[in-house]
């Protein structure tokens, strides 16, 4: 940032600079040599006085001379024949029986970046590697570094290199993780630096004496070791384990991470570290420093992909503090959803329910939608909640409860009729966009059950010469012409005047353009449009299971400890149904060899599953299959097989039917409640690379007290006999396990 | 690794600017106070990244602290660091605000020159940087210090004779070694912050404390200290000592220069400081605290005819009698729009205030005795004011503190120095209990 008249005090200081009067007292001139340095930071282009500067390096004043250096790494770039005098004084200071002036001046000599440097450096590095003071040699190490950076594709110096492995082995903790990361610099195009099992075990041993900033940084170049058996193993786990319960964080989370990683194949393990840390995470979580409350907060969102239920007792911990930043809060409310559980529900409804009266608009609508997302487990509470907050009468949050209305009718089609009534009731429109959008998706998706539909849509439709926003128009239109299918009686008219002022009046391209294929589609008469408009629904009288299944520790390990989980947030944060979008990459019904591969790979990556007997078919529960990918494919693809399974259906809990199915790795989707004729069952299995899909029949037609013949249908993807057989006989035996059971 | 560290004031100034491996353009600065004063929210994330480069930066004294990194790093690493920073910055200089920065700026250099290189952390310890460090800190001397500096600790009391003066443990370390009038003196601060949930019924519904035990260190060499605590001190649930009530907490971790060899069977610590701040203990209690939460309250709250709410509102302060809460602060939402506020309280030394673009009502009690028991009464008119705007009262947060307490009854018997230290040595013992959160449902 330049200022006005800063030439003036560049030639001010130029003249005071080269004043000997000045030159002689000593205070006097450090005081002009850190005005220079405060005009550098401020951003004022000082490079013209370098030749005065120079002349200032040469002095036995320590402080002056760091601030000349700091001066000359600066604006070497700029006038590197200049910095080329400095050198002589540098190189003469690299000799000074005080091993602090021998590493200052090394270390600014190697950061003055220039050409041709090298040749004056070279040498002096080299000598320091071998200084009897360690101070030095921390600084010649990284020097070796800095002359590679200088000359990226030079060949690299073998000499060099050596002696830096040599170093490893160097009394001075500092001086040994330094030759780490400077060969890692060196060495990059060859993958880094070698870890093989005596430096490994050197690293490990030494861990204790390194201080925090160095023993986070050796269990991130650990992650590159492989152990050669499960002994060799166990013995790095036990060493690292003390540093598991670090108070400091940085080295808890590189251990917790090493462990993930070294324990890959071992499930129990990694479970067993990620409850060991969980105090020291969790402490963390309530740490003084606010932006260190949000990086662990970030990282339990990982660890509760996998342990969902890890965390459940200490959702108290995760109650907002009215003084934290939004971010902090936004990420405890995410946190505090996926906790719910039946004994905290209550309370954690309580706590989000005061958090939607909150002067920030961003954190009210944050705390209705989770409040939504929990809805979609335990729906009426939360319908109760959000009813209750209509009645404030707020332009934001009417908008977010409609939203979040909407998306419970969508998600959990259970819920149809109660949000329905609590529509009719709100008689406080929407102002903004989405809001607008949300309650007229509801009016013409639901319009049938909700009795004053037709006159809120005449008031918007009234009012659409004062619309501006072209989503807001074709959602009116979807919502009046899906009414006109219901209610045709009431509707008519008035589709008739919107489809008038949209084609007629309107500038809006898309919106013209959609209003004329409806209406070209109304001629073609009301079948027609009923067919092309109205898909096929969720059944309504199905129930989606919401505990979510636990995910393999593998999948995120890699990004633990590093900036991606608290990046991922934002945007994760801007698409909501993430997990819709997720699912439709995994799953490609026309691709059959990608599908295959994706298959094979995941099939590779869980070779921790159950290893069955060998008739046993490996069933696998990875890659998730989503309500929606299952409905979908569902619908596309063609029942395979169908049998008779002659087994009653077992009465037992929904939950307990999940945990049966789960522990022969299948996962179940959807089922009706136990009393409702015909009663079904969705659930999903992968077998090698094929996604095998079933239905479990009870059929209407069956006497209650015989509770009998349950058929099962399996539609596969891509098709492969083999594995089907073996589902069905898995099927078989745990519903006869189930039910023998259940009997005795 | 770290490419550049910056700190800008709030405003955008920059105030120190650090490249360490010349691989992030120059103006990045500019870039990262852009992105920061682009964004709507008060608050900008930790993390924001930039055509390659990540920006991690946390806010403290109103200055943006930054790290600037093409690689992916540790995110604990680097706010530990740049918190780390800050922290060395306050032992030498004191106090750290936009003045100190801009004054110390030479020695901020020095600090980043020897903590850093070539983007990579060599040490933060104060025992090895104080070696290097040849530039004198800069005190910004505020007047008012010395003026207050017959007030007692936290300005509670005034016994000028027995307790330290407010003042001293926010000078900086190093004063002593350049001879003007520095003291011999060691700190031990036992710190807990307090996080409450009261329901609307009354019952604790969250109570948790994040305790530490501090030492600030002045003396330039120290020999080994011993700090005695409760013997009744006891860690976890199933582990219990002593016959009296016992002083609980769930989980506990020391600093890693800490000596457990009597810990076990004296509750003793031992440790050689060295100068500066350190953090020698952390310790958490979850849920169940010794005592009663150190405030109550008895909300009332009606629609009066027309448009005027009433708040009522009783604190009670559960506090003993001897000790006292300082700088109460309770704050009360109310309904949107709310216009004027009238209150009537019970001593002229409280102010209230209506602050409409938060929509609250703060009410300020400098000084408030265990025991007593105070009340006040706000109308707030509204305009346009239903039934349901009474649902936006509420929940009320208060922030306190609580000087000589500690919730957890963690107390220290001794702070011995070994007989062979030279020259004398103060100790001070201090405890003090924070409001982090205290929040309680109407």
């Amino acid at each position: 940032m330049p200022y006005f008249g800063c030439e003036e005090t560049v030639k001010d200081l130029k003249r005071a600079l080269s004043n000997p009067n000045v030159q002689a007292d000593r205070l006097r001139y450090r005081n002009y040599i850190t005005r220079v340095i405060r005009c550098m930071t401020e951003g004022v282009d000082v490079s013209s006085v370098f030749m005065e500067m120079v002349k200032a390096s040469a002095t036995v004043d320590v402080v002056q001379k760091k601030l000349v250096f700091l001066y000359m790494v600066t604006f070497a770039g700029v006038k590197p024949d200049m910095a080329l005098l400095a050198i002589n004084t540098l190189r003469k200071d690299c000799d000074n029986p005080n091993p602090m002036i021998r590493g200052l001046a090394l270390r600014n000599m190697c950061n003055l970046r220039m050409p041709g440097i090298i040749e004056y450096i070279h040498q002096p590095v080299m000598n320091a590697l071998r200084d009897k003071s360690s101070y030095v040699r921390r600084v010649a190490v990284l020097g070796c570094a800095k002359i590679h950076s200088l000359q990226p594709n030079a060949e690299i110096d073998g000499g060099m290199v050596n002696e830096l492995y040599s170093l490893l082995r160097d009394p001075d903790p500092v001086v040994m993780v330094n030759c780490l990361r400077a060969l890692e610099e060196i060495l990059h195009h060859e993958g880094g630096v070698v870890i093989n099992k005596p430096i490994a075990h050197h690293l490990i041993n030494r861990l204790k004496d390194l201080d925090s900033w160095s023993q986070s940084e050796v269990l991130t170049f650990l992650l590159r070791y492989r152990p050669r058996n499960d002994d060799e193993l166990f013995d790095i786990l036990s060493l690292i384990d003390t540093f598991l319960l670090s108070a400091q964080p940085p080295v808890m989370a590189a251990t917790l991470r090493l462990f993930l990683h070294l324990a890959a194949a071992h499930p129990t393990v990694q479970a067993d570290a990620l409850m060991r840390a969980r105090g020291p995470l969790l402490a963390a979580c309530g740490a003084a420093a606010r932006e260190m409350r949000f990086t662990a907060l970030c990282h339990v969102q990982q660890v509760l992909r996998s342990q969902p239920t890890a965390y459940g007792s200490h959702y108290k911990r995760f109650f907002c503090a009215f003084s934290e930043p939004a971010y902090v809060k936004l990420r405890k409310m995410e946190i505090l959803v996926e906790l719910v559980n039946d004994e905290n529900v209550a309370l954690i409804l309580e706590e989000l329910k005061s958090y939607c009266t909150d002067v920030s608009t961003e954190l009210a609508q944050a705390a209705i939608k989770a409040i939504g997302r929990i809805g979609r487990t335990y729906t009426e509470k939360c319908l109760d909640i959000l009813t209750g907050l209509l009645a404030l009468k707020q332009e934001h949050i009417t908008s977010a409860v409609l939203q979040t209305y909407r998306d419970l009718a969508w998600f959990c089609p259970q819920s149809t009729a109660a949000v329905c009534r609590a529509v009719e009731g709100c008689d406080d429109l929407p102002q903004d966009d989405e809001g607008k959008q949300a309650l007229l998706w509801l009016l013409g998706v639901h319009g049938e059950q909700i009795s004053n539909a037709p006159y809120v849509l005449e008031g918007f439709i009234d009012g659409i010469k004062m619309e501006i926003s072209s989503a807001v128009k074709t959602e009116l239109l979807t919502a009046s012409l899906k009414l006109f299918l219901s209610r045709p009686a009431e509707a008519q008219d008035m589709l008739g005047r919107l489809l008038h002022y949209c084609i007629e009046e309107d500038s809006d391209m898309c919106v013209r353009d959609r209003a004329l294929l409806y209406y070209r589609l109304l001629q073609c008469g009301v079948n027609e449009t009923r067919k092309v408009l109205l898909g096929p629904k969720s059944d309504p009288s199905m129930t989606i299971i919401t505990g979510r299944t636990e995910e393999p520790v593998n999948h995120w390990a890699s990004s633990f400890n590093t900036l991606d989980p608290l990046l991922g947030a934002e945007s994760r944060a801007q698409d909501v149904p993430a997990e819709v979008s997720d699912a439709d990459g995994e799953i490609r019904i026309n691709d059959s060899d990608q599908t295959f591969q994706n298959g094979t790979l995941r099939e590779a990556g869980d070779t921790d599953g159950t290893p069955d007997a060998s008739e046993e078919p490996s069933l696998s529960l990875s890659p998730l299959v989503s309500h929606d990918a299952f409905e979908k494919l569902w619908m596309e693809l063609k029942v395979l097989h169908r049998q008779c399974l002659g087994v009653p259906r077992p009465s037992v809990s929904p939950d307990t039917l999940n945990s049966a199915f789960q522990l022969v790795k299948i996962q179940i989707l959807a089922y009706s409640r136990s009393d409702a004729r015909p009663w079904k069952l969705y659930m999903y299995s992968w077998s090698g690379g094929s996604v095998i899909l079933a239905e479990l029949l009870q059929d209407r037609a069956d006497e209650p007290h015989r509770h009998g013949n349950l058929t099962l249908s399996i539609k596969q993807h891509p098709e492969e006999r083999e594995a089907v057989e073996g589902f069905v006989s898995v099927v078989l035996n745990v519903l006869r396990t189930l039910s023998s059971a259940n009997s005795n | 690794m770290i490419s550049q560290v910056f700190i800008l004031s709030s405003k955008g100034d920059h105030l120190i600017y650090k490249d360490f491996r010349g691989e992030v353009e120059k103006d990045s600065m500019s870039t990262f106070y852009e992105m920061v004063s682009s964004l709507s929210g008060d608050q900008p994330p930790v993390v924001m990244s930039h055509k390659g480069v990540n920006f991690i930066h946390i806010r403290h004294a109103g200055l943006y602290w930054v790290v600037s990194t093409k690689t992916d790093p540790s995110p604990f690493t680097v706010v530990e660091f740049l918190n780390r920073l800050v922290a060395l910055i306050k032992d030498y200089c004191g106090s750290v605000c936009e003045k100190t920065v801009r004054m110390n700026f030479a020695l901020i250099y020095e600090l980043l020159d020897e903590m850093v290189d070539y983007g990579y952390i060599q040490t933060t310890s104060m025992d090895i940087l104080k070696n290097f460090i040849q530039t004198e800190p800069v005190a910004s001397k505020p007047f008012s210090l010395f003026d207050l500096s017959n007030v007692a600790l936290f300005g509670a009391e005034t016994q000028q004779s027995k307790v330290a003066p407010s003042a001293a443990a926010a000078r900086p370390i190093m004063t002593s070694h350049s001879g003007e009038g520095g003291k011999n003196e060691i700190f031990v601060d036992v710190v807990e912050r307090l996080s409450v949930v009261i329901g609307s019924n009354g019952v604790v519904m969250k109570a948790d404390v994040e305790g530490e035990i501090r030492v600030k260190c002045y003396l330039p060499s120290c020999s080994e200290m011993r700090i005695g605590l409760n013997e009744e001190f006891s860690i976890g649930k199933s582990q219990l000592r002593g016959y009296g009530a016992a002083v609980r907490v769930d989980e506990c971790s020391f600093h890693q220069a800490v000596k457990l060899d009597e810990f076990d069977t004296y509750r003793i610590l031992k440790i050689c400081p060295s100068q500066g701040e350190q953090t020698l203990m952390q310790y958490q209690l979850s849920d169940e605290l010794p005592c009663p939460p150190p405030f109550r309250l008895f909300p009332t709250v009606e629609k009066d005819y027309g448009s005027r709410l009433l708040i009522f509102l009783k604190l009670r302060c559960d506090l003993p009698p001897k000790s006292a809460a300082i700088n109460v602060s309770v704050t009360v939402p109310v309904p949107k729009g709310s216009l004027s506020l009238s209150q009537e309280l019970s001593s002229p030394d409280q102010t209230a205030e209506l602050r409409p673009k938060h929509k609250t009502v703060v009410w300020e009690i400098p000084r408030f005795p265990g025991g007593a028991q105070l009340s006040a009464l706000f109308k707030v008119e509204v305009p346009c004011l239903s039934s349901a705007s009474l649902m936006e009262v509420g929940p009320v947060g208060m922030s306190f503190e609580l000087p000589k307490h500690t919730c957890t009854g963690l107390q220290l018997r001794f702070v011995r120095l070994s007989p062979n230290q030279q020259g004398p040595a103060h100790r001070w013992v201090r405890y003090v209990t924070h409001s982090d959160s205290y929040t309680i449902r109407i």
